[in-house]
């Protein structure tokens, strides 16, 4: 079973690349999520010296692109560590890849089964509204819910602050029916 | 009046009403960013005249923490007691793309970005 949303592209090469790998399950929540920045520091440092830096206009494009990088690929770290389904003991694979226009980000992990309408719904929201409007309202209920429940933020901010192109995948396995993997792609055009 | 954490400061200066943020904020959720809203809020429920967010040395806030922000910005708006002055850095990435998103929240609002 598979359903695509948005704008999901699927990898048919491979270019430059780098994946981050890791069980959600060996070592709590507190002691990982230290980790979330260092890996997006890592990340876009990394990703930075492929925009050399030899003017002010070059010099300034490379402070945006690592800047980006760090807050995208921190966001979904964040969100695969709040929203993996742990008792799936799935791995969590976080891949960055460069291409000639574009940086794309994929995460892929399990989530609850039970979660699943409930977010595709968020997602047509998403695809279908106005970026900016469903921000500020997202902002105003948060704070008439005494932020209770997700804030859902972080995806807003990605496409309303960051102007990245979202796409989702779910999909089972015949192995395994009742597991749901999630790929979440996130695209930044350069 | 000072909030650390490993990779950030919060100050406030009561002289002049402003808080300061420096550093790179990560926190996980509105939990662990409730000591700072607690801060933010003890002051807006002084009514001053002007609040003052200095925000020029923050270099990286992560969702939960422009929750925060925004959520604070609501309060002030909201209270209608006090004036927001926020000050941003054009060197700052993050800020020259989230930032004006507050006037969009409370269009009184006053954003110096240099």
């Amino acid at each position: 079973m598979q359903q695509i949303f948005g704008n999901f592209i699927d990898l048919s090469e491979e270019h430059e690349y780098l994946i981050i790998h890791f069980s959600p399950t060996s070592i709590p929540l507190q002691q990982r999520w230290r980790n979330n920045g260092l890996s997006a520091d890592f990340l876009a440092e990394y990703w930075a010296t492929f925009f050399p830096a030899s003017d002010q206009i070059s010099h300034n494009r490379r402070i945006e692109v690592k800047a980006a990088i760090n807050y995208i690929a921190n966001e979904l770290l964040e969100n695969v560590m709040k929203f993996c389904y742990k008792p799936a003991d799935y791995a969590v694979d976080l891949k960055l890849y460069l291409f000639p226009n574009e940086f794309r980000f994929y995460t892929r992990n399990a989530i609850d089964p039970q979660t699943v309408a409930e977010f595709q719904a968020l997602i047509q929201d998403l695809l279908t509204g106005d970026p900016q409007e469903l921000y500020l309202q997202q902002v105003e209920r948060n704070v008439l819910s005494d932020n209770k429940g997700v804030s859902h933020l972080g995806l807003l901010t990605m496409m309303n602050d960051y102007e990245a192109n979202l796409g989702w995948r779910f999909e089972s396995s015949a192995e395994h029916p009742d597991q749901v993997v999630l790929t979440t792609m996130v695209s930044l055009n350069l | 009046m000072q909030i650390k954490g490993d990779t950030f400061e919060v100050g406030y200066d009561p002289a002049t009403v402003t808080i300061i943020f420096k550093g790179s904020m990560r926190l996980r959720g509105l939990d662990e960013y409730a000591p700072i809203i607690e801060l933010m809020n003890k002051i807006a429920d002084g009514a001053p005249l002007v609040i003052t967010l200095d925000l020029q040395e923050l270099n990286f806030l992560n969702s939960s923490g422009i929750n925060m922000l925004f959520g604070y910005v609501i309060k002030v708006r909201d209270q209608a007691c006090s004036q927001l002055l926020v000050r941003g850095a054009t060197q700052v990435p993050w800020q020259t793309k989230s930032l004006q998103n507050l006037q969009r929240l409370m269009p009184t609002l006053q954003l110096e970005m240099v």
